[in-house]
């Protein structure tokens, strides 16, 4: 009916100036530089953005033979498989655990939500410096003081891996309230009837988990598991501020991201080798966002 | 059988707060931090509360000549207040336009921004730096904010949101001879408030907080953001530990704020950027 008030020149008109701003600078600053870097990944380019010889695939080669590139690969493996399933199941019993206390349910809601507002940066700064500092002043060193333990050096040995420690448990701390957040609006769609059918059935505890609410859960729980998986990938500010020092990066531990941001931006600002390898993971992560739209059905028609 | 479930009552208050406690020791350390002395901080033996507190810690990170952490508060205040309005802006126009606006190819406008979800923002920095350098854009504000006033996730919500917008209120608004602006400003908008208090909060802590593109852009201390003085503090040689905290306090203390006045919002943005369904 509203379209039938106005002209067709109207409708256009209307049409572009509420889109044409936003979509002017989505064009802008996302298809053109993805555009520019795949051309330029064609091309050697050193310490320029404009490409100066024609390499063909060979930018492709260096990176996929490339030692290094495939370590990033595997450090996110690595990661993930820590990250992955301890944040969906921290994040989905503090959820649990909030939903069903009835005293002070928005202080504790609060509490595990408060790290959210938390920058990577200042998780970083708390755990490397103030929990998991090398010496004996460091809060986890001071604790295990006290069992007689002397103090460990978390960050400046390889073996045994303990950094890992360090960078999983810090992202956990920041990222668990927000997957929380997410499993409690799930927890809150479930229907009242359905614990109501289960009481009248005798259902106790673990058996009303794992017949109602875990059904229940399911299409949450695989939109989570692939935030999860997507955010892992994407990992830098923990893994660059906690492993960066004053003499640079470790040549260990770097994920994708880091490695990209050596290789693009360092000191060797190879801008043909960085755009193929922003490519190749930009074609990685999309085939895994592509199956996490399947699932969540985003941009369907409704 | 009663028994068993006061023993799982007791289990879940135990387990909710010893998990309280543990989520709550990193603001400790923080805080404890920020007002130590630096000698107190480094000594071997653990205080649990600084056995001095020292007030003039605070005076001290902004009086750092070599990290300007007023210029940064400033930057990263500047670019999450305009890149929180321009989204809400630009985003809430879009949205709006793409759910009411019978345009014949409004399909395929939908679809070349949806298409983009598919790429997180930061695998694109390479590229996007490629461009904002040829711009001549690097260690400008310019550079920081405006490459990030682009959200197609934003729009894609406020383009659900107007779709579930009651029809009929914008039939009247047209009848009454309203253009497509006149309604979308004077009858949608108003009306919006809490949707858009949810993106926009959810805007203003991802941009605050926003590391890797700061970082890559802002390459002169005159534009480092709040999160890159951390970060070279952070990783410099010469850094005063104490200082470090008290620095990483003030960077989080605004948030922190916004987090426990409005964090009705904040959960509603979370919900619906999570999860949309």
């Amino acid at each position: 009916m509203l379209a039938r008030l106005r002209g067709r020149q109207d409708v256009n008109l209307w049409f572009w100036v509420f889109v044409g701003p936003f979509f002017a600078g989505l064009v802008l600053f996302i298809y053109v530089p993805i555009g520019w870097s795949v051309y330029l990944s064609f091309f050697e380019a050193y310490n320029t953005v404009t490409p100066t010889e024609f390499v063909g695939l060979a930018n492709y080669r260096d990176m996929l033979t490339d030692q290094a590139f495939r370590d990033s690969l595997l450090t996110f493996v690595v990661f993930a498989a820590f990250i992955v399933p301890t944040t969906f199941a921290l994040s989905l019993l503090t959820a649990l655990l909030v939903a069903r206390t009835r005293v002070m349910q928005a202080f504790f809601r609060s509490v595990f939500f408060l790290p959210v507002a938390c920058s990577y940066v200042v998780g970083a700064l708390v755990w490397k410096m103030s929990i998991f500092s090398g010496m004996s002043s460091g809060a986890a060193n001071a604790l295990l003081g006290l069992a007689g333990v002397s103090p460990i050096p978390w960050l400046s040995i390889t073996d045994p891996p303990w950094y890992w420690l360090v960078i999983v448990s810090a992202r956990l701390w920041l990222q668990v309230g927000f997957y929380m957040i997410l499993f409690l609006a799930a927890l809150q769609r479930v229907p009242v009837n359905l614990y109501e059918a289960a009481a009248i059935d005798g259902a106790e505890g673990w058996q009303v988990f794992r017949h109602i609410t875990w059904p229940q859960l399911l299409p949450a729980s695989t939109a989570v598991l692939l935030l999860l998986l997507i955010n892992a990938f994407q990992a830098f500010d923990e893994f660059y501020n906690i492993l960066a020092g004053f003499s640079g990066y470790p040549p260990y531990a770097r994920p994708p991201l880091v490695y990209l941001y050596y290789t693009a931006l360092g000191s060797g600002q190879n801008f043909g080798d960085g755009s193929a390898g922003a490519v190749i993971l930009t074609v990685l992560i999309a085939a895994v966002a592509l199956a996490q739209t399947r699932v969540l059905r985003l941009g369907g028609r409704d | 059988m009663l028994h068993e479930r006061r023993r799982h009552a007791v289990l879940r208050r135990s387990l909710l707060l010893v998990g309280t406690v543990l989520f709550l020791v990193p603001f400790y350390l923080l805080l404890r931090g920020a007002f130590s002395t630096e000698a107190d901080l480094t000594s071997a033996t653990w205080h649990w509360l600084p056995p001095t507190w020292e007030w003039g810690n605070l005076a001290a990170v902004f009086d750092n000549r070599t990290v300007p952490l007023g210029r940064a508060l400033l930057n990263s205040t500047l670019i999450a207040v305009s890149q929180t309005v321009g989204v809400l802006v630009l985003s809430g126009m879009a949205g709006y336009g793409l759910a009411r606006i019978p345009y014949r190819w409004s399909n395929v406008v939908f679809w070349l921004i949806t298409v983009t979800l598919l790429i997180p923002a930061a695998v694109t920095f390479v590229p996007s730096f490629v461009l904002v350098s040829s711009l001549g854009w690097i260690s400008t504000l310019r550079g920081l904010i405006v490459p990030g006033l682009f959200q197609a996730l934003a729009t894609f919500l406020f383009r659900q949101f107007f779709l579930s917008f009651p029809r009929e209120i914008e039939e009247a608004a047209a009848l009454d001879g309203l253009s497509w602006w006149g309604i979308f400003w004077r009858v949608v908008v108003p009306n919006s408030g809490g949707f858009a208090a949810a993106i926009g909060t959810v805007t203003f802590i991802g941009s605050w907080n926003a590391f890797l593109w700061p970082l890559v852009i802002g390459r002169t201390p005159e534009s480092w953001t709040v999160q890159v003085a951390l970060s070279t503090y952070l990783t410099a040689q010469t850094s005063q530990v104490s200082l470090l905290f008290m620095a990483a306090l003030v960077a989080i203390l605004p948030l922190l704020l916004m987090f426990l006045l409005l964090q009705r919002w904040i959960v509603q943005g979370v919900e619906r950027t999570g999860i949309s369904d």
